[in-house]
């Protein structure tokens, strides 16, 4: 390299310059803009992106929004109002229905997080928080089933109900299944699908298990 | 000039509060953020005067600073870096590499005793079969507790099913793993797990079966029948990895008596503590199915009576 024998600097021209690192004013104006907004138009435009997700879950397509802007609103409401309506299903008059809360609770995001888990594991290229927000979402129809149910008990509690609350349930186990895996199975190498869905199934079923023997006070 | 920057001014350490390192936090806090122009601006000027007046204790108070500053930064990279090995499940990646069609055959497999055990039999070490077959073990027997009318603290149940199952997979694991090590047999930790997994297969089916058909002999032909099969299988491939006939009797006694145990455990012992709760709460008025699984059965015309009476029932 002949060009570089020579880098000496002559001494005529003056080094100089600023240490200080120019920062550009490029995202803390954006992000400090939404301080001044007024609060309903922050909480509306977060009820907003849930609602937009909840419509995603009752009708799967093939779209990205689920995934590209994870949140965990959504499956924290829909886990607390199931949680709530499976309390006071024991027959104990002791049971307070306080460690029930917990368990389905604790059931429900320790079974989310084994199945990112092993959807990880397996070689999968999404998320930690894009998979429990999937899981988590995809548990709406279960809770519009248990909704059902428990309209359905407050008629009656004989076979027929019975029939009714297992049909409904199937049905809305084979929705959330197939919403789940809808988006999930997508980032998953095409040979290990059935790996991948075979826990959502059990998640699922656990969860649709609970809803189905759920009898009231 | 102030804006924008990122070099430390040193004028903005004061020594107002006692611990330097707590507000090492706040310092980086600050040091993050780009703007506080006029604001920092008008602090520097007059820390300053203060830091002048404040003389030795101030410069003190620096020094202070920086090496609590030095501490942080170290104490938060021998974190990061203890947290990225530690909690990289990458390490686990190397045994959820299968597919579904090795699955299916590892499972059948596991059902078919090996004739050959003159040479060490090759177990697959891998972890995703086990663990899905572990979860569906806990499914099947919250299934087995299904009937609606006579659920009680199903929260606790769930808790134990899982208990249960999770805890012999691993227990059982290790305390055979343990005995190999005693007996010099030829298997690791993981091939071990995966092996008890795998035999896990003969119990889902037995309880899937017989949670279903709710009578006892079929019960035992089962037990004998397909969990036989599998602790055979499982015996089979220890025996072929130890040396010496009593270190081989004393592995496979242990391994196949824990593995008839359990599932002879599995069909009783959670009957009963459905019964258990429910004798409690319901008296005499107990509907014959539960009845049915009190006894110690000798097939005879009661229980299969008792029995077809609780299926019309439940029907």
């Amino acid at each position: 390299f002949p060009g570089l024998t020579d880098v000496s600097i002559s001494e005529d021209i003056p080094v100089e310059g600023e240490i200080t690192v120019p920062v550009g004013s490029h995202s803390p104006d954006e992000d400090f803009s939404t301080l001044d907004e007024p609060v309903r138009d922050t909480i509306m435009r977060d009820l907003k992106a849930v609602g937009k997700k909840f419509v995603h879950v009752m009708y799967p397509k093939k779209s990205s929004a689920l995934l590209r802007d994870w949140d965990l609103w959504g499956p924290l409401v829909l886990c607390v109002s199931l949680a709530l309506m499976l309390q006071g299903g024991s027959a104990d008059s002791r049971d307070d229905g306080g460690p029930q809360f917990a368990e389905v609770f604790v059931i429900i995001w320790f079974g989310a997080v084994v199945i990112t888990l092993n959807s990880k594991l397996l070689g999968g290229t999404i998320s930690f928080f894009q998979s429990l927000c999937v899981l988590g979402y995809c548990v709406l129809p279960l809770t519009v089933a248990m909704l059902v149910c428990r309209l359905v008990l407050l008629v009656g509690s004989g076979t027929i109900s019975f029939i009714i609350r297992l049909v409904v349930v199937i049905a809305m186990f084979g929705w959330s299944t197939l919403a789940s895996t809808a988006f999930l199975a997508d980032s998953q190498p095409p040979n290990r699908k059935a790996l991948v869905v075979y826990p959502i199934f059990l998640f699922y079923f656990v969860i649709s298990w609970m809803i189905l023997t759920f009898t009231p006070q | 000039q102030g804006g924008g920057s990122a070099v430390i001014d040193m004028e903005n350490m004061d020594d107002t509060s006692g611990s330097s390192f707590e507000d090492m936090g706040e310092m980086h806090q600050r040091m993050k953020e780009e703007e506080e122009e006029e604001v920092e601006g008008d602090a520097a000027a007059a820390e300053e005067e203060d830091g002048e007046f404040l003389g030795m204790k101030g410069l003190q108070g620096q020094l202070g600073r920086q090496v609590a500053d030095q501490m942080w930064q170290v104490g938060k990279r021998q974190a990061s870096r203890a947290f990225s090995l530690y909690a990289n499940i990458d390490i686990l990646r190397p045994y959820f590499d299968v597919e579904p069609i090795q699955v299916r055959a590892r499972l059948l497999e596991s059902m078919i005793p090996v004739k050959m055990i003159n040479f060490p039999q090759k177990i697959a070490g891998e972890l995703y079969g086990p663990l899905m077959l572990v979860f569906t073990l806990v499914a099947i027997l919250l299934h087995g507790m299904k009937t609606s009318d006579t659920i009680i603290r199903e929260g606790t149940l769930m808790g134990t099913a899982i208990g249960t199952c999770f805890g012999y997979w691993l227990g059982v694991s290790s305390f055979i793993y343990f005995l190999a090590y005693l007996c010099n047999a030829q298997i690791t930790m993981v091939q071990m797990l995966s092996l008890l997994g795998y035999g896990l297969f003969g119990h889902c089916i037995t309880l899937f079966v017989t949670y279903n058909i709710h009578f006892h002999s079929l019960f035992y032909i089962f037990w004998l029948g397909v969990g036989g099969l599998s602790t055979l299988r499982m015996v089979a491939v220890l025996v072929s990895r130890t040396v010496g006939h009593t270190q081989r009797l004393i592995l496979c006694g242990t391994l196949a008596a824990l593995h008839m145990l359990f599932l002879l455990y599995l069909h009783f012992a959670y009957h009963k503590v459905v019964e258990g709760i429910l004798d409690t709460l319901e008296g005499p008025n107990m509907p014959p199915f539960q009845r049915v699984a009190r006894d110690i059965p000798v097939v005879s015309n009661a229980v299969l009576n008792a029995t077809a009476k609780a299926i019309a029932l439940t029907l």
